[in-house]
């Protein structure tokens, strides 16, 4: 046999061989064990999901984020399909060497400028991986502690390995005249020029191992790509596609199991739930703005992501093995709640969904551990705060602890009375809130609020002592019996009230009234947070200011404001009406940094941290140098905040205010 | 059948107990309208000398007028089957106006049984007796007090601390003593075991001058570092009230109250405290209690000399700082 | 091994309390009434008993708003039989609380019997004591920890200045919980809920009650608050200020 013969037949092999190993390990992690999850979708909107993959993978568009890191990937991503093309030309030029050993692909091989983009493309991605490598060897960011390092540098190699011997392949092939589109290819006939001295019999020999080279290593990552973190090859696009398009602030009900409420172990999460556990980077830019890890809690969206995905792989296996022995025995005894997934892990998360916002491909981090809460909950694996606190709820509809009938004491010097929304139809129902309405610290601001609505000419009303708690964070904590039970009361009370629209203070209120509440999807009765209203009011000149403030603020975005519902402008629109100078923190809209009390942490006790959240805030706050007033739109910010000044000692330099302080002094 | 008021003595390991004196005070203010005598009523083996060491002090006796005395090496520790078979054969064969017991560990475990055993009406948490031979009752975490004409024809009435001071209970003359014919006590359902020292602390807050005590609103255990500050910087203890020691917060050894210790600081700061009843029962001894509470009806206030409704997670390391400054550290 | 464990509800203590327009009772408009706090801890020592050793639990309560709701979060945490004792209520003493559900304990056959050792509304004694005079069994209150084995149980009963006597008691007997061993346990709502759909509430009604052997209260009144407490005011540097001027008159600093 000649030796285009034989490379015909090895080339088909490997093919093969890497080929079936790939479907093989595909099929075990997709098909196999996503088969042991529970149903998802139905997937609708095709049109908006389409655009998704368009923009946020052929757009990359989340990876700009971190800028030089997102534009290597770009240049990583985009060579990589242009180049896919390079991929198959020597495969089936391999395959048909036996009858044709310069064979090229029709229209792909003969047009020039897509082989000068080829050409150009291979220098980016090796410039690309070089800077990776830096990265990941020399800097070595922190977002990476907990990622497989060496995987990552594996994976940059071949790819390196992969555009140089195509380079060298090309290269030499224009040296010996084998290329008619040589002139588009400026790069791999600089690359030539380093063989041009040998002898044709020798460049020929480079060439082919050059050729086996390419394709070995190609083959070789082909069948490493299921393995761990670079699965998102496959995974990427079909993530986006079936991306959650529901409002971020609406939670999935609990599945129920036959009558098993949350997941505590890995074959009850959702199919789609575990895609995400493949889909995971480890890139870790969740990990990076994580409050909860940043203050030196174990909790890392990353790591969590990795763990679920190793016990899947693991315990998928042990459940489909044919005989049990005691490794299998072994593995199906550990829990996934406890021995794989700590629990201090499960509650030190606040809810905040930076994660969830950073991730490129979507991956839902809350989702998981609000599910393995709820198992929590069931089993009454709680502490003891927050079983005070969930007690309380249920009683009292309230944290504190304190009677329904003291929900309003806070109105009792108003005169006129507040109107009581369950005797009289109001246009704006005004749904206060526990901090609000309890928290004596806040019971200034409360009353301050009235004012401004009544100073607005608004008709407003307020339910009393017939207000719960509107349960989003009751809902975070994986106590999901309380929040329907929550839900109930205060429909039923909001149910026998005439009004327009609700307005809250309170943006964890705002959350669940909006996304979450059975009847506020309405359109014609909006949910609004009661800077959107204030907005709205200066807009239609209802809202008169009679003096500019003159202070330099800066603006906390609440995460359950700003992050979940997209409120980013009107609260600003409102500071620059009260004639206040706004200069943002480097971490702002979308990137605002938690105050760490979301998710029912504030009904925890706050664990062993290195820097409160809020601290890390304040500090960040400080920094800025001129701003004295930090404004604020969420009653427990004010408390966390408040309190972070005094422990950073920050109280000469800075003052935390709400929005409606600020609103109430400019009147 | 009589007008004497009877009071069945606690003791404990050959000491007697401070509610002892207490009811014996009572019982004289009872006595009056009445028109009986107050008679102790000791149960015990070899325990007559208990008669003379109603307090630390000597010198000091029960004031009572006389005292009857049961003597048999079943009563030697209190057991709730003993004592109420020897007490029902006393009380049915003298059927005296009133039995006053305390609202205690040892009291509690007789007197209901007794009333429905011997068809003896009864008044629990009774803390004092007015003119007219009327009672005063305390229920309802002290928020509520209930008054009546005492019962029947024999009352049996269970006493909590407050209403009288312990040294109104206490005499300089020895009562005489009549030893009561034993009872036959067999087949007895409860029998002592043993006794379970409590643990050695590190600290005895009896002997503290200043406490730092926290209740249920220090929310959790990593809090509680924070009172522990202060009670250093102050020169003090940490205390706690039952809920505290219940979730493990802190060792029985700092609990404050009935079941705990009973407390004689300079100064008592209570942190969310409520001020319970069975907590305040360890505390009424102490010089200055300062009371810290957000809730402005607390029942902490009425006791102590100076109060705030301040958050104290607002006050507690403000003060340890100003504490720290003035003690120039 | 059989355990029947009572349980009251008493009136919450966060809500203002009231007497009523004839000077000699609560005024029960805005009473709410709980699980007496004691008696939720000898639930949780029942169960803790049934975990361990195995064993019957059974929860009897008398009929009063919020009954049904303390029955099935007990049936949530692991009790296997429910009796709801109906009856009106309002006003009747622990005697004839006692005597009223006498016949049903008695039928149960129990092997113990836990219940709080008091409640806060007891005026004329506790329930347990009461209940063990009725059906002539032995009492021991003040309990924070019980175990059993072959037909006696060894219960620690507690005195003050934490000192603890550890007592045999013959069974049947009935004990006074002070504190279950560990607090407690929390209980999903949804878990409650689930209960109220799939266990059932027994009933059974109380012969006729009889009030004899309790007071007959002549007024009902609030304590006056002695001697208020001199009440510091201001920031939390002002508060603070004052009580280290305070600190400093007593000599201790």
């Amino acid at each position: 046999m000649t030796y285009d013969e034989i490379k015909s037949v090895l080339v088909l092999l490997a093919l093969l061989v890497a080929g079936g190993i790939f479907l093989w390990r595909v099929h075990q992690l997709l098909w196999a064990n996503l088969r042991l999850g529970q149903r998802s979708g139905p997937y609708k909107k095709w049109g908006d999901r389409i655009k998704g993959v368009i923009v946020y993978v052929a757009g990359q568009f989340r990876l700009f984020r971190v800028l030089i890191p997102g534009t290597g990937h770009f240049f990583i991503f985009w060579g990589f399909l242009i180049l896919s093309l390079t991929i198959l030309q020597a495969i089936v030029e391999g395959l048909v060497s036996f009858v044709n050993p310069h064979f090229l692909l029709p229209l792909i091989g003969s047009f020039g400028p897509l082989a000068l983009l080829q050409d150009l493309f291979a220098v980016f991605v090796m410039i690309a991986v070089i800077y990776a490598l830096v990265v990941r060897l020399i800097v070595n960011p922190k977002r990476y502690l907990g990622s497989h390092k060496s995987q990552g540098v594996m994976v940059l190699m071949f790819i390196f390995t992969i555009m140089l011997s195509l380079l060298v392949m090309n290269g030499i092939r224009i040296n010996l005249g084998q290329d008619p589109l040589s002139v588009w290819r400026p790069i791999s006939t600089a690359v030539g020029k380093v063989f041009a001295g040998a002898a044709a019999g020798t460049q020929e020999l480079i060439k082919e191992i050059a050729y086996w080279t390419h394709l070995g290593v190609v083959l070789l990552f082909l069948t490493e790509l299921p393995e761990g973190k670079h699965f998102h090859v496959i995974t990427s696009v079909p993530a986006v596609l079936l991306r959650n398009l529901e409002p971020h602030g609406r939670l999935p009900a609990a599945m129920d199991l036959n009558g098993q409420v949350g997941v505590s172990a890995i074959e009850q999460f959702r199919w789609r739930q575990m895609f995400d556990f493949y889909t995971c980077t480890e890139c870790g830019r969740c990990q990076d703005v994580c409050p909860a890890y940043a203050s030196g809690l174990p909790l890392s969206p990353k790591l969590l992501m990795m763990e679920l995905r190793d016990n899947l792989k693991e315990r998928g296996a042990a459940l489909r093995a044919h005989a049990s022995n005691s490794t299998t025995q072994a593995t199906l005894a550990r829990t996934l709640v406890g021995d794989v997934i700590s629990e201090s892990v499960l509650w030190a998360c606040t809810t905040c969904f930076a994660c969830d916002q950073e991730c490129p491909l979507f991956i839902e981090h809350i989702s998981p551990i609000v599910d393995m809460r709820r198992f929590l909950v069931i089993e009454g694996r709680v502490g003891t705060e927050l079983q005070d606190a969930l007690a309380n709820l249920g009683r009292y509809g309230n944290s504190f602890g304190q009677s329904e009938r003291m929900r309003a004491r806070w109105t009792q010097p108003i005169q006129p009375p507040i109107k009581d929304a369950r005797r009289e139809p109001v246009e704006y129902l005004w749904f206060v809130g526990d901090y609000a309405s309890y928290s004596p610290t806040l019971t200034d601001v409360t009353v301050k609020t009235a004012e401004v609505f009544r100073k607005a000419g608004l008709d407003f009303g307020i339910l009393y002592d017939a207000e719960r708690n509107a349960g989003n964070d009751v809902r975070r904590v994986g106590e999901e019996g309380l929040f329907e039970m929550l839900v109930e009361k205060n429909s039923m009370a909001m149910g026998k009230c005439t009004y327009h629209a609700i307005v809250t203070t309170d943006p964890h209120t705002y959350n669940t009234l909006k996304n979450e509440y059975p009847t506020n999807g309405d359109v014609n009765r909006p949910v609004l947070h009661y800077a959107e209203l204030l907005d709205q009011l200066i807009t239609a000149g209802k809202l008169k200011f009679s003096k500019k403030l003159g202070y330099k603020v800066t603006y906390h975005d609440p995460c359950y404001l700003g992050r979940y519902n997209g409120v980013y402008d009107a609260p600003r629109r409102v500071i620059a009406a009260t004639g206040c100078e706004l200069i943002e923190m480097p971490r702002h809209n979308d990137g605002s940094f938690c105050c760490g009390a979301g998710g029912g942490r504030i009904w925890m006790p706050e664990g062993e941290i290195k820097e409160r959240p809020s601290e890390s805030r304040i500090r960040e706050a400080v920094k800025l140098g001129k701003v004295a007033t930090f404004v604020v739109a969420c009653p427990k910010d004010v408390t966390m905040f408040r309190d972070a000044v005094k422990t950073t000692g920050n109280e000469s330099r800075i003052e935390v205010k709400d929005l409606i302080e600020l609103v109430h002094a400019a009147l | 059948m009589n007008q004497d008021i009877y009071v069945v003595i606690e003791h404990l390991r050959g000491q007697v107990a401070e509610i002892s004196c207490v009811m014996l005070a009572g019982a004289h203010e009872l006595a009056k309208d009445m028109g009986g005598s107050v008679v102790a009523v000791l149960l015990g083996h070899n325990a007559q000398g208990l008669v003379g060491n109603p307090s630390a002090s000597s010198g000091q006796f029960l004031a009572a007028d006389k005292v009857l005395y049961i003597d048999h090496p079943a009563l030697a520790d209190f057991t709730s089957d003993a004592y109420q078979k020897a007490l029902a054969n006393l009380i049915s064969r003298d059927q005296p106006r009133a039995v006053l017991f305390g609202s205690t560990s040892i009291g509690t475990d007789l007197a209901s049984t007794l009333s429905i055993k011997l068809g003896l009406p009864m008044i629990s948490s009774c803390r004092s007796f007015s003119p007219g031979g009327k009672f005063v009752s305390q229920i309802c975490g002290g928020k509520i007090m209930a008054e009546g004409d005492l019962p029947g024809l024999t009352a049996l009435v269970t006493m909590v601390p407050g209403g009288y001071k312990a040294e109104q209970g206490m005499g300089t003359q020895s009562p005489p003593i009549t030893q009561v014919e034993t009872p036959a006590l067999e087949s007895l359902r409860v029998t002592l075991a043993k006794y379970v020292e409590p643990e050695s602390g590190d600290v005895d807050i009896t002997k503290e001058p200043i406490l730092v005590s926290v209740g249920r609103g220090i929310q959790n255990k990593d809090n509680i570092v924070l009172a522990e500050d202060l009670a250093k910087a102050l020169g003090g203890a940490v205390s706690g009230s039952r809920p505290v020691i219940d979730q493990g917060w802190l060792t029985t050894t700092r609990l404050v109250g009935k079941s705990g210790k009973s407390v004689k600081p300079k100064i008592y700061l209570a942190l969310g405290i409520s001020g319970a009843p069975e907590h305040v029962e360890g505390i009424t001894n102490s010089d200055t209690i300062i009371a810290i509470n957000t809730d402005p009806v607390a029942p902490i206030f009425g006791v102590a000399k100076y109060g705030s409704e301040i958050d104290l997670f607002d006050l507690i390391e403000v003060l340890t700082e100003k504490v720290k400054q003035s003690k120039g550290g | 091994m059989n355990i029947v464990i009572l349980a009251k509800l008493v009136p919450d203590l966060v809500e203002e309390l009231t007497i009523d327009t004839s000077g000699k009772a609560l005024d029960t408009a805005w009473l709410r009434m709980i699980i007496n706090e004691f008696d939720d801890h000898a639930i949780e020592q029942g169960i803790l008993l049934k975990e361990r050793g195995g064993a019957q639990v059974t929860v009897v309560a008398l009929d009063i708003e919020g009954v049904d709701d303390v029955l099935f979060t007990a049936a949530a945490k692991g009790a296997d039989r429910l009796i709801k004792i109906k009856g009106d209520f309002v006003g009747v003493n622990n005697h004839a609380l006692a005597r009223a559900i006498t016949g049903v304990v008695k039928e149960l056959q129990p092997d113990l019997v836990l219940t709080g050792v008091q409640a806060n509304n007891d005026l004329d004694g506790s329930l347990g004591p009461l209940l063990a005079g009725c059906l002539e069994m032995p009492y021991v209150g003040y309990i924070s920890g019980v175990s059993v084995a072959e037909g006696k149980s060894k219960a620690r009963k507690e005195y003050p200045g934490g000192l603890i006597a550890e007592l045999d008691v013959t069974l049947p007997a009935i004990l006074g919980i002070q504190a279950a061993e560990q607090p407690p346990r929390y209980v999903a709502v949804s878990k409650v809920r689930q209960m109220m759909k799939t266990s059932t509430i027994e009933e059974r009604t109380a012969p006729g009650l009889d009030m004899v052997g309790g007071p007959t209260i002549s007024r009902m009144f609030q304590p006056e608050t002695g001697q208020r407490a001199t009440m510091l005011t201001g920031s939390p540097e002002e508060v603070a200020t004052k009580l280290v001027g305070i600190f400093k008159e007593l000599g201790v600093l």
